[in-house]
C-alpha cells in the first residue's frame, strides 16, 4: 500500500488502550448514564421552565403540553395584585385606550391590574439576606479559619468540635425558641435578624470548609512573606488570602445557596418587611385557583441569581468541590 | 553584614527537645553549615534565628543587638527555604520585587534593584514567568535572587538544593558560593548532606538529636572528630571503627591484630582512657599496604572507583573497614593482606562516652 505523503500528521496522541471495541462500548455505557442521570435531575426544571410560559389552561393539561404557545401571563400575574372583574364591567374595560401591555393581556382573562405585588420586595430581601449573611461568614470563617489552622489556640480540638456541633442538631428543633428570643431582642421580621441567624449556621461550615483549604497552603509562604518584612496580617492578605481563592468560592457559593434556598426560618421568623423570597413564591395564589404558571415564574426568578453567581463562579468551584483534587 | 551569636538557646516542642542549649558564635561574612540527619534540630535552629520560630530559653544576638523576641521583620535577615516557597500567584518578577514592596521602595529603584541582581543570576528571561512554570533549578535560582534583592546582613539557607536534580546540584553549590563570595555576607546553611558542607562551608557544626557534636572547619571535623557519631558521619564512607582492647601499649583488635599506637599516643591513652575498651579510627586513606604491616584482614570486596580503588576488608568476623588504596594496586577477594596505619591519621575514641581520646600535648 502506498503510503500518501500528503495525508493528515499521525496524531500520537490517539492511544491505542482508547480505540478498542471494550473501551468504545465502557465509554458509550458510561455517557448513556450520565445522559440518563441528567435528564432525570432536568426534568423538574424543565417543567418548571415550560410551566413560567405556559397559560392558565395549558399549564393544567394532562398529559403535560410539550409544545404550547408560550405566553408571559404567569410573569405578569407573579408580579401584579389583579381583581377579577364582573363580565358587564370587563367589555367596558376592555374598550379602555389606556391599557398597557400587560394590562391588556390580563383583561383576555378578565382580571384588572390593581397595582405590583410583593414579589420585587421579596426577591430584594432575599438578596440582601443571602448576601449580607454569605459574606459576613465567608469573612469571619477565614480569619477564624486560619487562625485554628496556623496558631495553637487554647482548646482548639475542642472549639472546633463545638463549632461543628451547632450542626449537629435538626434547626427546626430550635425554632420556637429562637422565635421566641427573636421576639424578645426585636429581631423578629427585621433584615438583622435572618442576616445573623444565617451566619450562625454557615459559619461553622465556613469554618470547617476553609480550614480544609488553608491547611493545604504550606506555612513556607507566609513565612517566606514574615521574613521578607511584612506583619502577619499583610502576609495572610497577600499571600494566603490568593491562594486561597478558589477555597473561598466554593464556601462562598455553598453557603450562599444555603441562606437563598432557607425556608423553615424564613417562614417564622418574618412576616412582611423582611420576607425572603422562598416562604413568599408559594403563596402566590392567584385570583380562583393555584396559578402555576406563576409559581414557576417566580421559582425561575428566583433561581436566575444563584445560577449566575455559580456560573461566575464555575472555575473555582469545580477545583473547589473536588478539594484541589482536579487542577487546571 | 552582620555576627550571629546565640547563647544556650534551646527549643522544646512540650516536653520534647528539639534544640538542647546551643551556644554558636558566627563572624562576619562567615560561611557556616549546620550538618546533621533529618530530624536532629537544624531547620529548629535556623527558623529562631529568623525569628519564625520562638525560643524556649537563650538570646540570639544579631549585629550586637538583642533580636531574641524580635519579628522576622524587624531582624534584617533573609531566608531561602526548601521548597523554594515562591509564591505561585506572582510572576518571577514580582516574587524577587516583594521584599522591596514592604520596605515601600521607590518604583525605579524596584525596577533596577531586580534587574541587577536578575542579571547577576542570569535569569533575566524567566522574570515574566510563574514559578509553576519554571523547573527547579530555575525556581531556585528565583529564590536566591529573592533573597539576594534586599541585601540583607545575613542569608539563612535550608538545604536550598535539597530539591534539586543531583547533576544540578553541583552547579547551583558553586553558584551559592560565588555568590557568598561576592557578596560576602554572613549566611548559615541548613543541611544533611555532609559533601554539601564540606565544599561551601568555612565552619561546619556538626549536630544530632538537638545536640551540636563538633563545631569545626571542614578539615577539623574531617581530621579530628570529637567523638564517635561525627567519626561516622562525616565522609563517604565515614571512618573506620575498630573495636578493642588497651592494655601494656598495645590495642588488641579483632582477627587476632596488635595494634602499637604511634609514640605520643600511649600516656593520652593510659590518661583518658575510663577503661581498658578502645576504639581505634582512621580514615580509608590512612590504610598503607604493606607486606610487614603491623595488621593483616581479608579482602572482602574490591571496588573500583577509577580514580582509586576502594577495598572492603575483613579484621576478624564482622568487623569490615574501607581501604583506599591506588589503582594500580591489584586484589583478588579472599586473600589476606597486611597494612600499617599512617602515623598521623589515627585516632582513638573511648566506647565508654563515645569521645575522641585527646592527643597529649607535645611539650
Ligand atoms: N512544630 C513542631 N512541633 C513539634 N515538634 C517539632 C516541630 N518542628 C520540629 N519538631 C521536632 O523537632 C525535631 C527537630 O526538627 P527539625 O529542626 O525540623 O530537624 P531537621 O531540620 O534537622 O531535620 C524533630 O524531632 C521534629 O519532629
Ligand atoms: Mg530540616
Amino acid at each position: 500500500m502506498a503510503v500518501s505523503t500528503t495525508s493528515a500528521p499521525i496524531t500520537y496522541a490517539t492511544r491505542v488502550d482508547k480505540v478498542g471495541a471494550r473501551y468504545q462500548f465502557t465509554r458509550a455505557l458510561r455517557i448513556a448514564v450520565v445522559v440518563l442521570y441528567a435528564t432525570i435531575s432536568l426534568i423538574p426544571v424543565f417543567w418548571m421552565v415550560t410551566a413560567a410560559f405556559k397559560s392558565r389552561p395549558d399549564v393544567v393539561a394532562i398529559p403535560p403540553k410539550v409544545f404550547f404557545t408560550p405566553t408571559i401571563e404567569g410573569f405578569i400575574s407573579l408580579l401584579t395584585k389583579r381583581v377579577l372583574l364582573p363580565p358587564g364591567m370587563m367589555e367596558e374595560y376592555k374598550q379602555r385606550t389606556d391599557l398597557n401591555f400587560a394590562e391588556r393581556i390580563m383583561a383576555e382573562r378578565g382580571q384588572r391590574i390593581t397595582g405590583p405585588s410583593q414579589y420585587g420586595q421579596r426577591l430584594l430581601n432575599s438578596v440582601i439576606v443571602a448576601s449580607a449573611s454569605t459574606v459576613l461568614s465567608v469573612l469571619l470563617g477565614v480569619l477564624a479559619a486560619y487562625a485554628f489552622s496556623r496558631f495553637n489556640v487554647p482548646g482548639k480540638g475542642d472549639l472546633l468540635f463545638f463549632i461543628l456541633s451547632t450542626r449537629m442538631l435538626p434547626p427546626v428543633v430550635v425554632t420556637i425558641p429562637i422565635f421566641l428570643m427573636y421576639q424578645q431582642l426585636r429581631l423578629y421580621d427585621t433584615h438583622l435578624g435572618l442576616i445573623l441567624l444565617y451566619t450562625v449556621f454557615n459559619l461553622s461550615f465556613a469554618v470547617w470548609l476553609l480550614k480544609g483549604f488553608i491547611d493545604e497552603i504550606p506555612r513556607e509562604y507566609e513565612e517566606a512573606a514574615l521574613v521578607d518584612g511584612y506583619s502577619r496580617l499583610q502576609a495572610f492578605r497577600k499571600v494566603v488570602l490568593p491562594q486561597a481563592i478558589t477555597g473561598i468560592a466554593a464556601t462562598f457559593v455553598f453557603c450562599l445557596i444555603f441562606a437563598w434556598n432557607e425556608y423553615a426560618f424564613a417562614l417564622m421568623l418574618t412576616s412582611e418587611r423582611a420576607r425572603t423570597a422562598p416562604p413568599s413564591i408559594p403563596t402566590v395564589l392567584g385570583t380562583g385557583g393555584i396559578e402555576w404558571s406563576a409559581i414557576a415564574a417566580g421559582t425561575l426568578g428566583f433561581l436566575v441569581p444563584v445560577i449566575i453567581v455559580t456560573f461566575a463562579l464555575r472555575d473555582y468551584l469545580l477545583r473547589g468541590v473536588t478539594f484541589g483534587a482536579l487542577r487546571k | 553584614m552582620a555576627d550571629i551569636e546565640l547563647r544556650q538557646v534551646e527549643k522544646r516542642f512540650g516536653e520534647q527537645y528539639a534544640v538542647r542549649p546551643l551556644d554558636l558564635c558566627i563572624k562576619n561574612g562567615e560561611f557556616v553549615a549546620l550538618l546533621g540527619p533529618s530530624g536532629c534540630g537544624k531547620t529548629t535552629t535556623l527558623r529562631m534565628i529568623a525569628g519564625l520560630e520562638t525560643v524556649s530559653g537563650g538570646r540570639i544576638i544579631l549585629n550586637g543587638q538583642d533580636v531574641t523576641w524580635l519579628k522576622p521583620s524587624q531582624r534584617d535577615v533573609a531566608m531561602v527555604f526548601q521548597f523554594f516557597a515562591l509564591y505561585p500567584h506572582l510572576t518571577a518578577w514580582e516574587n524577587i520585587a516583594f521584599p522591596l514592596q514592604a520596605e515601600g521602595e521607590r518604583r525605579e529603584n524596584i525596577q533596577r534593584r531586580v534587574k541587577e541582581v536578575a542579571e547577576l543570576l542570569q535569569i533575566e528571561p524567566l522574570l515574566k514567568s510563574r514559578p509553576g512554570a519554571l523547573s527547579s533549578g530555575d525556581q531556585q535560582r528565583i529564590a536566591l535572587a529573592r533573597a539576594l534583592v534586599r541585601r540583607p546582613s545575613c542569608f539563612l539557607m535550608d538545604e536550598p538544593l535539597g530539591a534539586l536534580d543531583a547533576d544540578f546540584r553541583e552547579t547551583m553549590r558553586s553558584e551559592i558560593k560565588r555568590l557568598h563570595i561576592l557578596q560576602n555576607a554572613t549566611t548559615v546553611y541548613v543541611t544533611h548532606d555532609q559533601i554539601e558542607a564540606m565544599a561551601m562551608a568555612d565552619r561546619i557544626v556538626v549536630m544530632s538529636q538537638g545536640v551540636v557534636q563538633q563545631v569545626g572547619t571542614p578539615a577539623e571535623v574531617y581530621h579530628t572528630p570529637s567523638n564517635l557519631f561525627v567519626a561516622q558521619f562525616i565522609g563517604s564512607p565515614g571512618m573506620n571503627l575498630v573495636k578493642g582492647h588497651w592494655a601494656d601499649g598495645v590495642a588488641t583488635l579483632p582477627g587476632g591484630n596488635r595494634y602499637t599506637p604511634p609514640p605520643d599516643w600511649p600516656e593520652a591513652l593510659n590518661r583518658g582512657l575510663s577503661s581498658s575498651g578502645v576504639i581505634v579510627g582512621f580514615r580509608p586513606e590512612a590504610v598503607h599496604i604493606h607486606p610487614n604491616g603491623q595488621l593483616a584482614a581479608t579482602v572482602y570486596s574490591v571496588d573500583l572507583h577509577g580514580a582509586y580503588t576502594m577495598l572492603v576488608l575483613e579484621m576478624g568476623d564482622d568487623h569490615s573497614i574501607h581501604a583506599r588504596v591506588s589503582r594500580d594496586a591489584h586484589f583478588t577477594v579472599g586473600e589476606t593482606m597486611r597494612f600499617d596505619l599512617n602515623p598521623s591519621m589515627v585516632r582513638f575514641f573511648d566506647p565508654k562516652n563515645e569521645r575522641a581520646v585527646p592527643i597529649t600535648n607535645r611539650n
